[in-house]
C-alpha cells in the first residue's frame, strides 16, 4: 500500500530509449529481405544435399559472406523481436531480467556458433 | 507471466445472476448486464433484464436508464450528456466497446451483452476505476505550451493547414473505448500510455502554436510508453468518434526515427 499519487507515479517513468530499439528492428528486417532469399536460392540451386555440395557452396565468398551477414541479422532481429515479447508478458521483474539475460546469451552462442560452421565449412575444412 | 486465467473475483459465472421478465410485452429484447458490488462481497453475476421495445428508445443508454428507472434501481453506470460528446457511457456492448448512447440496440442482432471496458478494476457494476488512464492523459501535459511571447494586440496565429492537423485528435472526448481495447495496455498499463494519451500527446506535438515539441517527444521516448504499441489498431477500430489514434502513434514514431536519424 503506498499513497504515492498516480501522476507521480506515472510521470516518474521513462528510459529515453526505444527509438534506436525500433530502428535496428527495422533495419535488420530490410536486411533479411534481401539476404533470406539469396541464401535460400543458394541453398536450392546447388546440385544435391550432401556435404560435398555445401562445402563447394560455402567455399564460394560470396555465399560465405551472405550467410553469414544473413546469421548476423537473423539473430539480431530475433533478438529484438523475443525481447518485445519477454517486456510485453513477463511483468515480474526478477523473471523478466532472468529471461532476457538468458536469451541475450542463447542468441549470442548461436549466431556465433553459425558462423564457426560457415567459416569451418568455406576455409578450414577440405572436401 | 501476463495473467490468462482472470482472477478469482473477476470470472461472473460463477454465480447465478437475477432475472428480470418483461410479461405482456411484445417486442422482447434480453440484456445481459454485468453486475459487481465490492462492498457486499459477493462474486460478480450477470443479470438479464428483459425490454419490451415499444416502450423504449432507441439506444442502449435508452434501456439501461430503462432498467434502472423502472426495473432495478441498483444498477450503476456513468451517463451524462446522451448524445456521445462527454464520453461517460463507454462500456463494452456486444463484445466492443463502444458509447451505450450512440449504440443502437437494432444493431445488435442477438442478447445485448453490456460489461464494463475491459482490464479495468470496477468500481461497481459498469462503472471501471479510470483513476491510472487519467494520470497517463495529465502526464502527457494536454495543454499549449509556449516560450514565444504572444503577439502583443492579437491572439497566436494559426494556418488553416496547421488547424486542419489537430481537427481530428482535438475531437477525442477520453472515453477510453480505445486504450482500454488495446491488449497492449492490458497487460502493461502501468507504463505503456496507451492510445488515447499518446494521441493527445500527438494533437499537442503537432499543434503549430506549441513551443514544448521536443519536451513532449523526449517525455515519449521509452520502450513502454510509446513502443508498447505493435500497431494492432483495436483503438481505430474502437474509437466511437471514428479517429485514428492508430495513426497518431504511428506519426509520433516516425517524428522520433526523423529527430534520430
Amino acid at each position: 500500500m503506498s499513497f504515492k499519487s498516480p501522476l507521480g507515479r506515472v510521470l516518474g517513468q521513462g528510459s529515453h530509449s526505444g527509438t534506436q530499439h525500433w530502428i535496428s528492428q527495422r533495419i535488420t528486417s530490410v536486411a533479411l529481405a534481401v539476404l533470406g532469399p539469396w541464401l535460400v536460392v543458394s541453398l536450392l540451386t546447388m546440385p544435391d544435399f550432401s556435404y560435398a555440395s555445401a562445402h563447394a557452396a560455402m567455399a564460394r565468398p560470396a555465399n560465405a559472406v551472405v550467410t553469414i551477414l544473413f546469421l548476423l541479422a537473423a539473430f539480431h532481429h530475433a533478438y529484438s523481436g523475443v525481447t518485445v515479447v519477454i517486456e510485453d508478458y513477463v511483468p515480474a521483474k526478477g523473471k523478466k531480467i532472468l529471461a532476457l539475460l538468458v536469451l541475450q546469451f542463447l542468441h549470442v552462442a548461436f549466431a556465433v556458433a553459425g558462423i564457426i560452421a560457415v567459416l569451418r565449412l568455406a576455409i578450414w575444412s577440405a572436401v | 507471466m501476463a495473467e490468462f486465467k482472470l482472477p478469482a473475483n473477476s470470472r461472473y459465472n460463477e454465480v447465478p445472476g437475477n432475472y428480470y421478465p418483461a410479461p405482456s410485452a411484445v417486442r422482447i429484447k434480453t440484456f445481459k448486464v454485468y453486475r459487481y458490488d465490492p462492498d457486499s462481497g459477493d462474486k460478480p453475476r450477470v443479470d438479464r433484464y428483459e425490454i419490451d421495445l415499444d416502450r423504449c428508445g432507441p439506444m442502449v443508454l435508452d434501456a439501461l436508464l430503462k432498467i434502472k428507472n423502472e426495473v432495478d434501481p441498483t444498477l450503476t453506470f456513468r451517463r451524462s450528456c446522451r448524445e456521445g460528446i462527454c464520453g461517460s457511457c463507454a462500456m463494452n456492448i456486444d463484445g466492443k466497446n463502444t458509447l451505450a448512447c450512440t449504440k443502437s440496440i437494432s444493431d445488435v442482432k442477438k442478447d445485448v451483452n453490456i460489461f464494463p471496458l475491459p482490464h479495468m478494476p470496477v468500481v461497481k457494476d459498469l462503472v471501471p476505476d479510470l483513476t491510472n488512464f487519467y494520470a497517463q492523459y495529465a502526464s502527457v501535459q494536454p495543454w499549449l505550451q509556449t516560450r514565444t511571447p504572444a503577439p502583443p494586440d492579437q491572439e497566436r496565429l494559426q494556418s488553416k493547414e496547421d488547424q486542419e492537423k489537430i481537427d481530428g485528435p482535438s475531437a477525442c472526448i477520453l472515453c477510453a473505448c480505445c486504450s482500454t481495447s488495446c491488449p497492449s495496455y492490458w497487460w502493461n498499463s502501468d507504463r505503456y500510455l496507451g492510445p488515447a494519451a499518446l494521441l493527445a500527446s500527438y494533437r499537442w506535438i503537432i499543434d503549430s502554436r506549441d513551443d514544448a515539441t521536443g519536451e513532449r517527444l523526449e517525455f515519449l521516448q521509452d520502450s513502454f510508453k510509446l513502443y508498447r504499441c505493435h500497431t494492432i489498431m483495436n483503438c481505430t477500430e474502437a474509437c466511437p468518434k471514428d479517429l485514428n489514434p492508430a495513426k497518431a502513434i504511428a506519426e509520433i514514431k516516425k517524428i522520433l526515427v526523423e529527430r534520430t536519424v
